[in-house]
């Protein structure tokens, strides 16, 4: 059973992660990638304040669990994320996409405390998760390897590739998680290219499959420690979710899958989040 | 003159530094009785990932490996490991030098019944071009064998180019071989021929044909393409009045691309590539019939060095 402490903290972390993301990451007058990030803060705030093993003061510790964010537009909840958690000072969050920052517009291990591959070409995280996962294994670690996947991204091939060949290796060190929001940049998945049922899907391909609603934090927390206990096969959980959560003019709007945001709609984005937190 | 498969070079080499550096792992994508990293899984089946059919994925994956402190090595034809592969390699590997070792196999026209899916006249170019990659093209199978072992002390991502055929060994069993170091194999000072591959046979040849009519042709094994060493080929290009290039490779991108580079701004010599000139590979019957079919022979070699000493 998840606690109601730890389910109030996965909450109240969710809502900081938004906040950082639409006030610091985005803020007035630019342009972010609002959607996809609040999509997952639940997801990415029970990793990273619950689940995995690991220490902001040693980015580099052997026995950590590993992140990746295939899904690496969505870069902004994990630089939230990561700040929160104390990698770098939060400070850091407006100098995102500056010249000569160690915040890039996608993922990038070089720079980045914390980050542990430069991803965002999509499709290929989960092949870089399982080498990892399969890396780990030789090593003899008990680490575990969580990687993120859009929805809109699982229309690249080499996403499949990666499913056969966890499933092949029986990567039970791997968890992934599919950020199912159903809308992509240009509009809704149904709409612009239909790709049918997932968790039959990924059943057929060899994983265990969990399907969960991404932003019941109780239900993320028993999905990761499901996906723990599953032995011989790797665990996908499918997350429902919603583009844009928390803002109300975002939800469900594929116009800020990477839009502006006006000084108006900065407040109005902070004004839906101070409510949610009430 | 002794000749030896480079395929087998490669695979034995790897047998050999996996028995004592365990971090080697070797990935295939169902191509390893071509390129020979069967023998790595014959010697060490639990470090040997077989892939399956999708270079993408195999290519990835290594990145994670090497995330997690192994060398990956990954091996597939020349065309598919350059192309298939393509952003694999540029996005997770190259943009962090991730320490995974491609092996692109029966390159250029050396599989040559398979034709122009199969073989690759534009991967040096392609490899070339992204920061951070080095590449390599070992002129036979002694250097093959050295320049993998160069290759696991060099950190970050290299790029081995292997010829499919059984060549002659030119090189010798003493020493090691050194990253960025331009291989003389004849001296001469009227002209330079720069090549790498099956093509520096060919230039000696063509040398030993020009010397017999007293012209003094260098011959210098630019087995090293990335990183290339501007002064060190302008030193050798000192005192010639033509460069010539010879690759098994397309004129645009590579080996006659990467020496005019380094030549830039050097006044008073005259440059000719020999190579493919811009177009897709065919099948044949044999190799030899292929290169003469694109003119990369001992004769188109002599007919440039006439040229560019006009």
């Amino acid at each position: 059973m998840v606690s109601p402490a730890l389910a109030r903290k996965l909450e109240d972390i969710a809502l900081r992660l938004r906040e950082h993301i639409v006030a610091d990451l985005i803020g007035a007058g630019k342009v972010g990638h609002l959607g996809g990030s609040c999509s997952s803060a639940e997801i990415v705030a029970a990793l990273y304040f619950h689940k995995m093993r690991h220490d902001p003061r040693n980015p580099a510790l052997p026995e950590r669990d590993r992140f990746l964010l295939s899904k690496g537009h969505a870069a902004l909840v994990q630089y939230a994320a990561l700040a929160l958690a104390g990698y770098f000072p939060k400070e850091e969050l407006k100098n995102v996409k500056c010249l000569g920052g160690m915040l890039q517009g996608h993922p990038d291990m070089t720079r980045t405390p914390g980050v542990e591959a430069n991803t965002g070409s999509l499709g290929q995280g989960l092949s870089v998760a399982n080498g990892m996962a399969l890396g780990l294994r030789l090593n003899g670690s008990k680490s575990r390897v969580y990687v993120l996947i859009g929805d809109g991204e699982l229309n690249e091939g080499q996403i499949w590739e990666g499913a056969m060949a966890a499933a092949s290796f029986k990567l039970d060190n791997l968890t992934a998680i599919v950020d199912r929001n159903k809308l992509q940049a240009t509009g809704a998945i149904a709409e612009r290219f239909e790709i049918g049922p997932l968790a039959p899907k990924w059943a057929a391909f060899g994983w265990n499959v969990i399907e969960i609603d991404g932003h019941d934090v109780n239900a993320v927390v028993k999905a990761l420690d499901e996906a723990e206990t599953v032995k011989g096969k790797p665990t996908v959980i499918i997350a429902y979710t919603v583009k844009g959560k928390g803002v109300s003019f975002a939800e469900n709007n594929a116009a800020f899958h990477n839009g502006p945001l006006t000084a108006e709609q900065c407040a109005i984005a902070m004004g839906d989040l101070a409510k949610l937190r009430n | 003159m002794s000749t030896k498969s480079l395929r087998t070079a490669y695979g034995e080499a790897l047998v050999a530094l996996g028995k004592d550096n365990k971090d080697i792992v070797v990935l295939e994508a169902d191509l390893g009785k071509s390129t020979m990293s069967i023998l790595f899984q014959n010697a060490y089946p639990e470090r040997f990932f077989e892939m399956g059919i999708a270079e993408q994925n195999m290519a990835s994956t290594a990145a994670g490996l090497a995330l997690t402190g192994k060398i990956p090595f990954i091996s597939s034809f020349a065309v598919f490991a350059s192309g298939r592969a393509y952003d694999q390699l540029r996005q997770t590997i190259s943009i962090a030098r991730l320490n995974v070792k491609v092996c692109g196999s029966s390159s250029g026209l050396s599989d040559y019944g398979d034709g122009s899916t199969h073989q690759s006249v534009e991967d040096m170019a392609i490899m070339r071009a992204i920061p951070n990659m080095t590449v390599l093209v070992p002129v036979d199978a002694v250097e093959t064998r050295k320049m993998v072992k160069a290759m696991v002390a060099w950190p970050g991502p290299v790029y081995l180019r292997i010829n499919r055929a059984d060549l002659p060994i030119y090189t010798s069993e003493e020493g090691e071989y050194r990253i960025g170091k331009l291989y003389t194999m004849k001296e001469g000072k009227d002209a330079v021929v720069f090549a790498n591959g099956v093509m520096v046979s060919k230039a000696l040849e063509a040398a030993k044909a020009l010397e017999e009519k007293g012209v003094s042709v260098k011959v210098v094994n630019v087995s090293t393409v990335k990183p290339l060493d501007r002064q060190a080929v302008i030193d050798c290009a000192r005192g010639c009045k033509g460069v010539v290039t010879a690759e098994e490779h397309s004129i645009i991108g590579g080996l006659g691309s990467a020496i005019a580079e380094a030549l830039r701004g050097e006044t008073g010599k005259r440059l000719e590539f020999v190579g493919i000139q811009d177009s897709f590979g065919t099948s044949a019957t044999n190799y030899e019939e292929l290169l003469r079919h694109y003119g990369l022979t001992t004769d188109a070699i002599i007919k440039s060095v006439k040229q560019v000493l006009k």
